[in-house]
């Protein structure tokens, strides 16, 4: 059993590939819960089961896995969208690219000075291939709401490396930030909300060019 | 104490300003909760340096600084605020107001902030609630602005926190313990593993760079001004982008303590030097006035980041700057609202002379323009004379050269857009009924802010110029 959060983060990484391999919108936003709801498990995994891990296990998996995919799934059925047309990069580039940068995490990874304890661990390459994959949904997607999926994707990536620091983040802080989280895609989801209004039911991203010089 | 009541005054009249049921008495909390705030915050400065060592807030004198710069900023603004939602009374004004206040609250929480984690926060939490402030015209222009000011700066955020988490690793493998409180990260500092620690600094640059404006991370800015009303886009460039400036002056602190100060300068020099160029570029022919003011705020970025790159007098001149800064934009962006209210439109041809049918306004305006382009006897001729005789004492001929150019090119580019606006052929739709006319209120606010800059380049009293040297020491000296 104590491979389970090595088996995690593989699950992870093999998630990024799903997300920027798909169009169907439904099934990236419930693949990045999944990606959310498996890193949750990390903190007493990983540093025993203490209030803190506890308590922030239990935060994670209720905002990452339940409550904001859940604002983004009622989102895209208000929206009445279901899929990510014509992408900037076609999914077959983007698969390589995020291949690419997988592989980049796991060779740079290993050169980076770390504890001897965290020497061939697989946070940090698993980390750096979920920003990689966050970032390159963020620049090749053109809909509002894949957008969201990226920022989300980055998220989970600096939650990633965090598990590296147990306790630097006294717990009222991690429950800022993941408060700061939830207010930011609430936020995003009315703010697309009136994207779709005022550019007559569309949500995409190229639609906003009007402010230009 | 005090501190709490700092960041839950504002906090709690927001609350107030989301249950009252009547639009019409609702603003005029803003104002009561500004002044009271400012009176809190006097306080606390009048009692020096409040840091309990290790704790989550304490009060420095940098972050008191860019608390008074903050609040007295707003506090003018306040009033404005008054006056503006007063011309709109058959707007909904129940979220606007109570963002107002929760911005207060936030950028009071950042700046009092003694733990890095607690600062990210808050400055997160700034752009949050600001994001419906800029949407409050409800058009187009303004929800595409609001996007992607929403989505870029809560990306480089983002960028941020992986900083900070590259900063605690450096001091979890410098000396074992991954704690990121402010006064131990300066204490153990000199121990921390150095690359890691420098791609923390490079992480919390251009995550807090993007929030603060700097080129190439600017982009945001001139829609986000541009389309925000006067009041919001006054409050941003004046208190977020100091509050966001304390942030990276956070960083420099850290890197100077751990030895590493050279490659910090030299990363914000790079940045400083970026946005002076791009404000050069931009501002020239630039039609449209409060996008003209972004760029301006663009360049008054590069020159902060430059006064505390070069150090040493430039980082006293740096730290003055902030405070005519804040004050300037703020006046300047309100007369601009106001002017933009009154014509509905903020392109140059269509408000041409317009001083002779908003004499204060665009009065003031007019000499905002020429105190942010560091006419004497304003405020902001001072403090940039004073950042160019640091560049010039620490021996950078080239750096003030360039400095000099372009800040020339910079005035006449602004020259070119403000005096026809201003002084220009008049061109008016007049009697066209709904015009909002200058009131007391919505005219008064940027003239006292202005004045507030005049008397700063007349006369410092004694107290400022200790909070500006004191936070400049902060920046200096290795503790």
């Amino acid at each position: 059993m104590h491979n389970l959060p090595d088996f995690i983060l593989i699950a992870v990484i093999l998630l990024n590939f799903f997300l920027l391999g798909t169009s169907r919108l439904g099934a990236c936003v419930q693949a990045v819960a999944l990606q959310g709801a498996l890193l949750s498990l990390l903190p007493p995994l990983l540093s025993g089961p203490t209030v803190h891990a506890l308590a922030l296990s239990g935060g994670a998996f209720c905002l990452k896995g339940l409550v904001i995919p859940a604002l983004l799934l009622r989102a895209i059925r208000k929206l009445d969208i279901s899929r990510e047309i014509e992408p900037r990069i076609g999914y077959i580039p983007t698969l390589l690219l995020v291949a690419l940068f997988t592989a980049a995490a796991f060779v740079f990874g290993d050169r980076l000075p770390l504890l001897a304890a965290h020497l061939h661990s697989l946070i940090i390459p698993a980390s750096l291939a979920t920003l990689a994959a966050g970032f390159l949904t963020l620049i090749t997607r053109r809909k509002a709401i894949t957008q969201v999926l990226g920022y989300l994707i980055f998220e989970n990536g600096i939650f990633v490396f965090g598990m590296l620091l147990a306790e630097a983040m006294p717990l009222m802080v991690e429950a800022g930030v993941l408060l700061d989280m939830l207010v930011a895609i609430f936020v995003m989801g009315i703010v697309m909300n009136h994207i779709n209004r005022e550019f007559s039911s569309s949500i995409d991203t190229d639609h906003l060019n009007l402010l230009r010089e | 104490m005090l501190l709490n009541a700092i960041i839950l005054l504002p906090a709690a009249a927001a609350l107030i300003a989301g249950l009252v049921p009547w639009p019409r008495l609702r603003p005029l909390l803003v104002p009561l909760t500004a002044l009271t705030h400012l009176g809190l915050v006097c306080r606390a400065l009048a009692q020096g340096p409040i840091t309990p060592s290790h704790a989550m807030l304490g009060l420095d004198p940098l972050g008191g600084l860019t608390l008074l710069v903050v609040s007295l900023l707003y506090a003018v603004s306040s009033l404005y605020a008054l006056g503006y939602l007063r011309c709109h009374h058959d707007w909904d004004n129940r979220i606007f107001t109570a963002c107002l206040l929760l911005f207060l609250s936030a950028m009071s929480l950042a700046t009092l902030a003694r733990h890095l984690g607690l600062l990210w926060v808050a400055v997160e939490a700034t752009t949050l609630v600001s994001a419906p402030l800029i949407y409050y015209n409800r058009n187009k222009f303004s929800i595409e602005a609001t996007w992607k000011y929403l989505l870029l700066c809560s990306v480089g955020i983002a960028l941020a926190m992986l900083g900070i988490l590259f900063v605690a690793y450096a001091s979890l493998l410098g000396h074992g313990e991954a704690n990121i409180q402010l006064d131990h990260l300066l204490a153990n500092a000199p121990l921390f593993s150095v690359p890691w620690l420098r791609a923390g600094f490079v992480f919390l640059l251009v995550g807090f760079g993007t929030k603060m404006g700097l080129a190439p991370l600017h982009t945001w800015k001139p829609d986000a001004y541009g389309e925000a009303p006067g009041l919001v886009g006054g409050l941003l460039a004046g208190g977020l982008t100091s509050v966001a400036f304390l942030a990276i002056l956070r960083a420099m602190q850290i890197m100077t303590a751990a030895g590493e100060q050279a490659i910090a300068r030299q990363c914000l020099l790079a940045l400083g030097v970026t946005s002076l160029l791009f404000a050069a570029l931009f501002v020239i022919r630039q039609r449209d006035i409060k996008r003209m003011l972004a760029y301006s705020s663009v360049e008054h970025m590069g020159i902060l980041a430059i006064g505390v790159a070069v150090g040493g007098l430039a980082t006293y001149g740096a730290m003055f700057h902030m405070f005519n800064n804040a004050l300037t934009k703020g006046s300047l962006f309100m007369s601009a609202g106001n002017i933009h209210r009154h014509y509905g439109s903020k392109r140059q041809c269509e408000i041409l002379g317009s001083l002779a049918v908003l004499p204060v306004s665009a009065g003031v305006f007019l000499a905002g323009f020429l105190a942010i382009a560091g006419s004497p006897p304003f405020g902001v001729f001072l403090s940039e004379f004073t950042i160019l005789r640091g560049i010039f004492n620490t021996g950078h001929p080239l750096l003030s050269g360039g400095f000099l150019l372009l800040l020339t090119v910079i005035f006449i580019g602004m020259a070119g857009t403000v005096l026809p606006v201003t002084l220009g052929p008049t061109y008016d739709q007049q009697g066209t009924p709904g015009n909002h006319h200058e009131t007391l209120l919505t005219a008064g606010a940027p003239l006292l802010l202005l004045l507030a800059v005049l008397a700063a380049g007349l006369y410092l009293p004694a107290p400022l110029k200790n909070l500006f040297a004191n936070a400049a020491a902060l920046l200096e000296v290795t503790p």
